[in-house]
Parts: structure tokens; sequence; C-alpha cells
């Protein structure tokens, strides 16, 4: 009983992690109708800021979020208004395209500033441990949950109470309606798109304490948060934490059942049920 | 107040895409006045409306609203300067509940400070609205719905409400619920600028109306006129004068 119970916890754990660094994507979607190819690398370079703000200054990677989320912030926010704005104006392909160039551009950016070799976040606590029971876990993986509930909860609030959220929930509800009723939609999207990166921010600097990462760790992060999102339903952001839950759980799971080399398949088998059977996800629209 | 021109619209040419949707459109709307567009479908009724609120821009021609030059503004700032449009299909938020609608309805700063007041107002005009304002806007009836979308226009403090079929799909009994609205709205001092379907209906509401055809508007007066008219009888109400 106990065997199964540590992946079932580990699971969901790491299930909070995963809903963390999917939130971004998710929100881009739901507002802008637009997959954003780059968001894993973007999340590796805020693992990469957490990296270098604890290596050169010797501050704790959380409170390095006080540097990199304003700075995350405010280069997707000129991201949208210098290169994705008038990309969206081409075509609906282009921004994707856009994106893509994005993430060969920050790879490669961070090969040279960091070098290829696989980097960790190492501070104080990442070996520190606690226990459920006789079961025992790393902190991380709680602090990992802990964040991804508070960060979901956080964007839920300020997209159903603020002004500036509820403009960015009707644009995504409808756009056309929402520029009737006043709403600016290109200054929602700037808005939008750099939350999104400020979240990336965030879900870097707790993916570089869970796991090592290197300049290319991307695309394995984005195909986790693409699976995240298409399970709880693109676009919403409690969608989006449970789906983190499931795919979390799911890959302890499969890797508890049929071993760690098969785990990943388990999780996509069951993505790809998912979108067979509820194409909008199990909380979509 | 009255008679004083509070949309002037010159000679404006409108495409979508390579399609030219509007010829040549000269309309004046006057303050408190309840003007209505009327036409078959595709004959440029929305597209006018789309081209007011600033979705799209005349490639020709030049809007006038209030003394101000509107031809080339974005969609928030007409709002800002108080035109806003209830749109076709209604077009409410549907994830939403009725109060937030209405709160979004009120995000320009020009109707900030006056929110309460107008959500009052809304309330008053449509009691509806107050008893379901949690409700999530997609259960609401067809009826209530339209009522919603009016009442979002309103919360924006306009002077010129731009509304597009708002009768589609409703019984009779709501529409003319909803006509009532509009005399209350108007006895506010907001003018209206509607397009319906319905033009026996129309004519009987309205002050006075612009016929559109295939984008070009061929025939405009007071609406006690136009119901005399032979090309509305014979066009709308299908009776030809000729062959009595």
């Amino acid at each position: 009983m106990n065997d199964i119970l540590t992946p079932i916890l580990m699971g969901i754990m790491l299930g909070g992690l995963y809903a963390l660094i999917s939130l971004g994507l998710s929100l881009l979607f739901g507002v802008m109708r637009f997959i954003n190819l780059a968001h894993g690398d973007f999340v590796i370079l805020g693992s990469y800021l957490g990296y270098g703000i604890l290596t050169y200054f010797g501050f704790d990677p959380v409170i390095g979020l006080v540097i990199s989320v304003p700075l995350m912030f405010g280069l997707g926010f000129l991201i949208q208004k210098y290169l994705m704005s008038r990309a969206f104006e081409v075509s609906s392909d282009t921004p994707l395209i856009i994106a893509f160039g994005l993430s060969l551009i920050i790879q490669n950016a961070n090969q040279i500033a960091w070098t290829p070799l696989s980097r960790g976040i190492n501070t104080g606590y990442s070996n520190a441990s606690f226990f459920i029971g006789s079961l025992q876990f790393p902190v991380v993986y709680l602090l990992d949950l802990l964040v991804g509930i508070l960060v979901m909860l956080l964007l839920r609030e300020f997209l159903t109470r603020t002004y500036l959220g509820r403009a960015i929930t009707a644009a995504s509800q409808d756009k056309k309606a929402a520029e009737l009723m006043g709403i600016n939609s290109k200054r929602v999207y700037g808005y939008a798109f750099a939350i999104a990166m400020a979240l990336t921010a965030i879900g870097g600097v707790f993916l570089g304490m869970t796991f090592p990462f290197t300049p290319t760790s991307g695309i394995s992060f984005l195909t986790i948060a693409f699976g995240t999102v298409i399970i709880g339903g693109l676009g919403s952001m409690w969608g989006t934490f449970i789906g983190g839950i499931i795919l979390g759980v799911m890959q302890t799971l499969g890797g508890y059942f049929f071993g760690p080399a098969s785990q990943m398949l388990v999780v996509y088998l069951i993505v790809l049920i998912i979108l067979a059977v509820r194409p909008q996800g199990l909380f979509g629209r | 107040m009255v008679n004083q021109v509070l949309l002037k619209i010159s000679n404006i040419d409108v495409f979508h895409g390579t399609f030219q949707a509007l010829w040549d459109i000269s309309i004046e709307v006057r303050t408190g006045e309840m003007l209505a567009l009327i036409g078959s479908n595709t004959s440029g009724k929305t597209t006018l409306m789309d081209t007011i609120s600033g979705l799209l821009h005349p490639v020709k021609g030049m809007m006038e609203f209030n003394g101000v030059d509107i031809t080339c503004l974005d969609p928030y700032q007409i709002v800002e300067l108080g035109i806003t449009q209830v749109p076709e299909g209604r077009r409410i938020f549907p994830d939403m509940t009725v109060l937030d609608n209405l709160m979004i309805g009120s995000y320009c700063s020009c109707a900030r400070s006056t929110r309460k007041q107008n959500l009052i107002r809304v309330y008053e005009l449509f009691p509806k609205l107050e008893e379901r304002r949690k409700q999530i806007a997609k259960t609401l009836s067809g009826g209530e719905q339209q009522m919603l979308a009016i009442g979002r226009g309103l919360m924006a403090d306009p002077k010129l409400m731009l509304i597009d079929e708002m009768s589609l799909g409703l019984a009779p009994i709501i529409i003319d619920e909803l006509f009532k609205a509009l005399k209350k709205i108007r006895e506010r001092g907001i003018t209206i600028l509607f397009v319906e379907q319905n033009v026996k209906r129309t004519l009987e509401e309205a002050d006075k109306a612009y016929i559109f055809e295939n984008g070009r508007v061929t025939l405009s007066g007071s609406s006690a006129e136009l119901y005399e008219k032979k090309q509305v009888k014979k066009a709308y109400f299908g009776i030809d004068e000729c062959e009595i």
C-alpha cells in the first residue's frame, strides 16, 4: 500500500510544477489563440536567470524572482509590442514561425552564455527532505506544489477581480465584443504576453531546483506543458492546474508500473486518449 | 440640444479585403433621434455599424462625432468618445456572470466614475438583470441575453448607441419589451441608431430611416414618408401597386 502511495504523492507534487510551467502557455492560448512554441525556452531562460542570480550574486533564486519576474515581464511586453503584434497582422501562422525562431535564438544564446553542460539550481534546501508517515520526499517537490497552487490562485483572482484581468478574460471570450466595450486589445495582448513571461520566470526557477537542465531542455518541457494544457483544456487556469496534477501522477504511476523508460509513453498515450474522447480538454469550453 | 448634428458621415467607402462593402455613404444623425438602417442581409448595415465603431476604417470619406474627426480612431477610442455598439448576435461574454458582463461595459475611463449610477439605471430598466446578476451569462434566455447586451452598452455611458439586429430570433412579446426599453433609453437623452430586419416595425419605431441596397443608400427620409414610398412597399411589404 505504502509502495503505491509514494508515486501518487510524488506525482501530485510534480504536477504542481507542471501546472506552474504551463500556466503561461495556457494564458496565451486562451487570450490570443496563440501557441507559443518558444514557451519551453522561456521557461529554461527563467531557470538560467535563477541560476545566474544565485551563482553570481549569491541570492536565493526564490528571492531572485524579484529581479527576474519584472525582467521577463518587460521582455514579454516588448516581444508582443514590437514582434508579435506585427506578426499577427500578417497572418495567423506568422507568430508561430516567429516563436519558433525565438526558440532557436534563446537556445543558442543560452549555449553561448552558459555552455551546453547540464546545470541545476542548488540551494541550501535542495537536498533537504521531509516525511509523510514513513515516506520520504524532497522539500523542493513540496515547494513546487505549494507555489503551483499559490500562483494559480493569484492568477485566477487577478483575472476575475481586477480591471486589467477582466479585460484579458473578456478579450479571451470574445475579442470583437471586448473591443466594442472599449478594451484596447493591443494593450491587453501586451500585458497578457508580459504576464505569461513573468510566469515562466517563476516556473523556470522551480524547474531548475527540481530537475537538471541544459540549453536544449526547453523542448521537452514545452511538450509537458502541451500535455498539461491539453488535458486541462486550453485557456482554463483551474483546468491547467488539474491537468498538471493528472500528468504528474500518470508519469510517476507509469514509472512505477512500467519502469522509468516508459513513463512518458504512458503520459502521452493518456493525452492522446483524452484528445480523442474530449478534444476540448477535461475543463475546456 | 435636439437637431444638432451628432454624427456626420460623409461619402465613405469601406472594403472587406478586396470587396467593397460600402459605396459613398453619407448619413447624419442628430442628437436625440432614433434612426434606423433598413436593408436585406449583406446590404452593408452591419459594415456601417462596425465602421462607426472603428473596427473597420473607410478608405475614402470622413466621419465626425460631436465635432471630432473619428475616421481613423480605434474602437477603444470611439467608446471613450461616447459611442457604444450592441452587436449583432448579442456577443455577451458567455462564461462571465451577468454582473461581470455589465462591469466590463464600464471598462472605459469615461464611465468608471459614473459606474454605480449607471448600474442602478440599468437595473431599473431591466429588473431581471438584477435578479440574475450572479448567473453565468450563457445560461440566460435569448431575450435576457439581449437585455444584458443593451445593459452592458449603457454601462459605457454613451451619447450614441448603435444597436444591431436587436430582435433577431426573439419572441414578439420580448421584442415589444425591448422596444419599450429603447424608448426609455431615448428619454434619457441617448441617441439611437439601429438596424432591424422587420421593416414595418422599424418604421413604426424610428423617426427616420436609411434604406440600404448592395452597400449604397438608395432611399432615406422620415418614417412616415418612407412608409408611403412605392419602392418600400414593393420591396419590403410585397405590395406592388403597378399590379393592382
